[in-house]
């Protein structure tokens, strides 16, 4: 079949504003969005600036708006959206090139709330592993499921009128070891996300829980780690 | 511009292996991390099984035992001493990880939970035993994850999305690595008192792969041209249930769960081959079974040309729970519902056994003589210790990349702390500025992904699951075809930023060299062991072939091959049956 994609294009060293250009392409109704775009890359325009790695939604590289909607390119198929296929960057990260955004200041906000174990220094250190149950292991199974794609903090509003805000992701990222019964910095990353740029300035929109490719309850999350911040319950 | 860095120790690609040992190094000495990718995008990500370790919480096991399955998997071709490492730091390893805060599942009394894998036994095969250590089906993202938080919160550096292009060598010693940065396209000289390679493997040379379209190479492509061996690059796994089409793994744990491989009539055709263990065979087995069905006609499908997974008998709410992952695949990329219906697979490539070859605490060997290469390290699936040898088991790699990276680690921290910064002439970086600068100079309309696209399917004709003298001498024919074609062809976009364009062509290069040296070793192998088969010499032959390949492209470019006796220790060789 033929596929029709528009696809926003600029290129800094030549482009003052972006452009949509448009490719009609043949596909499969089974073709990966991902797919598509490496046909036009391959064999029609090979300027085209796109991420993707693994092809099958685990490495979270190719994060994009397709269609208006946040997605992994490689997690949607031809046959499940409407022509023409409209693929943009992502939102509120600089525009480096065409579908690339500048990813720093993502992972920037994630390590700012110390996403890493920090043990008791009181607590001997153990002979074996730690021992843990499998309910204290369920307690924060969901969050451990990020891939850091940033399709949950680019599809806030909040995120998008003030990138000071740490994002859904950071938050995930912070819930996971919040609630690990192992963990002993809450109280830091509960500091950290009590202040102006932390957990209160999500208004629960949900736009992320939407868009996470690996079906993380994010807002969900956000919320509970307001409850921490809020009565000291983790 | 170039712009200078220097570092004690300078760690390409940022998988399981290189973030070992960045984090091994990191704490000791100063460690930058170079990688094409964000370090959370590696490939390491998407294991789903395990890590096998004899912790024997589950079940009495010893590391012994542990190491006999690894050797026996290997079709006798691994080195046992670098085994024996490998099996009896894989307890602490875990550990390790645990304390790192790796969030293991659990047995119901609060330790980390075991679970079965393919050849995996208790006291010398006599029965499966629980030694693979679990985090849900993610286990490789959870180890990915863990390494990169406490590789930040040690203060390691990291080059994210800057390409290795060539190593530093100065009189034989490694002096460093040049480095092409995606944002700007700047050359970044990394001046370094040690280097370590870990950059995973390349299997995209195959059309039907489990590998991520990063996984091309870059490493030892770097080395061969370097005129380094490279050693068993004959043997690359392939792992018999990757989706139709699209080679997306569908873990071995299906199979384990219960799940049946059947061909067109609906036979369970794995009692024909593996009577005893039918579906549980090793991999590359299954993969051979299920290559002679396709060609006797017996294959699903309109042309007959794959096979069906059936978890149709398998409890539902096991699928669910213990299979979401891959059930999801099914669902998403083929449509498939495996609760009704049998999932469309066939054998994908999956993992290269042969690499870069190291010692046991990953020094680069110079040659078959075990001769090293001083500040040279390599780890993980681009190096070959050679801990897998024919064929490797489930949840070995990520015991591999773990083990072998942090041993990588150490060595460097130990050698950068007892030599001086090896002087790097200025004009080091020049050699790579015009290599850029000649693939950006003139025109020629043929695109690259035609010859790769070429160069995919002959491998995955002639030189994958069963080979033979004629198939693999077409496949060394084409590639040098397709070589001379590859030579001619040239960037289009000659853009700064992200030129990805330019980043794709130099890894089809890498591609080729890897393929290349693949069917050489292959051609000159006339036995068959593990993953390489040859329906012209079915047999074993230990009398002349227990040993190592090692190729090396001479100076006038044509590869030569020499051998290395396999290291043996308790176990002797004896024929592999299960």
């Amino acid at each position: 079949m033929q596929v029709t994609l528009r696809v926003q294009r600029f290129n800094p060293e030549h482009d003052t504003d972006p452009h949509f250009e448009s490719y009609t392409i043949d596909a499969d109704a089974m073709d990966r969005i991902l797919d598509c775009l490496h046909q036009v890359k391959w064999y029609r325009d090979s300027s085209l600036a796109l991420r993707r790695s693994c092809a099958h939604g685990i490495c979270g590289s190719d994060a994009m708006v397709i269609n208006g909607v946040n997605a992994l390119a490689c997690k949607v198929l031809v046959k499940d959206v409407k022509q023409p296929i409209t693929v943009e960057p992502i939102r509120g990260l600089p525009l480096t090139k065409d579908l690339v955004v500048d990813m720093d200041p993502f992972f920037s906000g994630y390590l700012a709330v110390k996403p890493w174990l920090i043990a008791d220094d009181a607590e001997p250190e153990p002979e074996r592993e730690r021992i843990q149950s499998a309910a204290e292991r369920e307690r924060f199974d969901d969050t451990t499921k990020c891939i850091l794609c940033a399709a949950c903090t680019t599809s806030c509003p909040i995120f998008w009128s003030d990138q000071e805000y740490v994002g859904p992701a950071a938050i995930v990222g912070a819930h996971r070891f919040i609630f690990d019964s192992r963990d002993a910095g809450g109280r830091e990353r509960i500091e950290i996300l009590s202040g102006k740029n932390g957990a209160f300035k999500c208004r629960t929109a949900f736009n992320c829980t939407a868009a996470c490719p690996r079906g993380i309850e994010v807002t969900k999350a956000i919320q509970e780690v307001k409850q921490a911040a809020l009565f000291g319950s983790f | 511009m170039t712009r200078y860095h220097t570092y004690d120790a300078v760690i390409v690609g940022a998988g399981g292996a290189g973030l070992s040992a960045a984090l091994a190094a990191g704490k000791n000495v100063k460690t930058a991390v170079v990688s094409k990718l964000y370090p959370t995008r590696s490939h390491t990500g998407t294991a789903q099984g395990g890590m096998c370790a004899a912790l024997a919480n589950v079940e009495d096991d010893s590391w012994e035992w542990h190491a006999f399955d690894t050797v026996k998997g290997s079709d006798f071709l691994a080195d046992q001493d670098a085994v024996d490492i490998m099996c009896k730091e894989a307890v602490t390893a875990v550990l390790e990880l645990e304390r790192m805060g790796l969030p293991f599942n659990r047995t119901p009394e609060g330790r980390i939970d075991q679970r079965r894998f393919g050849g995996h036994t208790r006291d010398h095969g006599e029965a499966p035993v629980k030694r693979a250590c679990y985090a849900a089906d993610r286990t490789g993202h959870m180890i990915l994850q863990t390494l990169y938080q406490q590789c930040n919160k040690e203060g390691v550096e990291f080059f994210n999305e800057f390409f290795v292009l060539d190593l530093l060598m100065v009189e034989g010693t490694c002096a460093g690595i040049i480095a092409y940065e995606l944002a700007t396209g700047e050359l970044h000289v990394f001046r370094s008192r040690s280097v370590l390679f870990a950059t995973g493997g390349y299997g995209k040379m195959f059309k039907i792969t489990s590998n991520a379209h990063t996984l091309t190479g870059d490493g030892p492509g770097v080395v061969y041209r370097k005129g380094l061996p490279l050693e068993d690059m004959e043997f690359f796994q392939f792992h018999p249930t990757g989706l139709y089409r699209l080679g997306i793994l569908l873990s071995e744990a299906a199979r384990g769960e219960g799940g049946i491989l059947r061909n067109k009539d609906g036979e369970r055709f794995m009692e024909n081959y593996a009577p005893t263990i039918k579906d549980l065979a090793p991999r590359d087995m299954v993969s051979r079974a299920m290559f002679s069905e396709i060609k006797a006609g017996r294959g699903a499908g309109e042309d007959n040309d794959y096979l069906l997974l059936d978890l149709t008998e398998v409890d539902p709410e096991v699928v669910e729970k213990k299979l979401p992952d891959i059930t999801e695949f099914a669902r998403t990329y083929l449509d498939v519902e495996p609760l009704e219906e049998g999932v469309p697979v066939v054998p994908t490539a999956h993992y290269a056994m042969g690499g870069i070859p190291t010692t046991v605490d990953a020094e680069v060997l110079r040659d078959h003589r075990a001769e090293t290469v001083p500040g040279f390290y390599a780890a993980g699936e681009c190096a070959c210790v050679s801990v897998h040898g024919a064929n490797r088991l489930g949840t070995n790699s990520l015991l591999d990349i773990v083990v072998f990276g942090r041993r990588g680690g150490l060595a460097m921290t130990e050698y950068a702390s007892t030599h001086p910064l090896p002087d790097v002439p200025e004009d080091a970086h020049e050699h790579a500025e015009k290599w850029l600068a000649s693939l950006m100079e003139g025109d020629n309309p043929e695109p690259v992904a035609d010859i790769r696209e070429t160069l995919q399917q002959e491998m995955m004709d002639k030189a994958s699951v069963v080979r033979n003298e004629d198939s693999l001498t077409q496949a060394r024919d084409s590639i040098g075809k397709l070589a001379e074609r590859y030579a001619g062809t040239r960037v289009r976009d000659r853009s700064k930023v992200f030129n990805t364009e330019l980043t794709e062509h130099i890894e089809f290069g890498y591609l080729l060299d890897m393929a290349e040296a693949l069917v050489v070793s292959a051609l000159a192998r006339t036995e068959s062991r593990g993953g390489h088969y040859r329906d012209d010499h079915e047999m074993r032959e230990d009398e002349h072939w227990l040993k190592h390949t090692f190729i090396t492209k001479g100076d006038g470019g044509d590869p030569s091959l020499a051998y290395k006796d396999v290291t043996l220790g308790r176990y002797t060789p004896v024929e592999r049956k299960y």
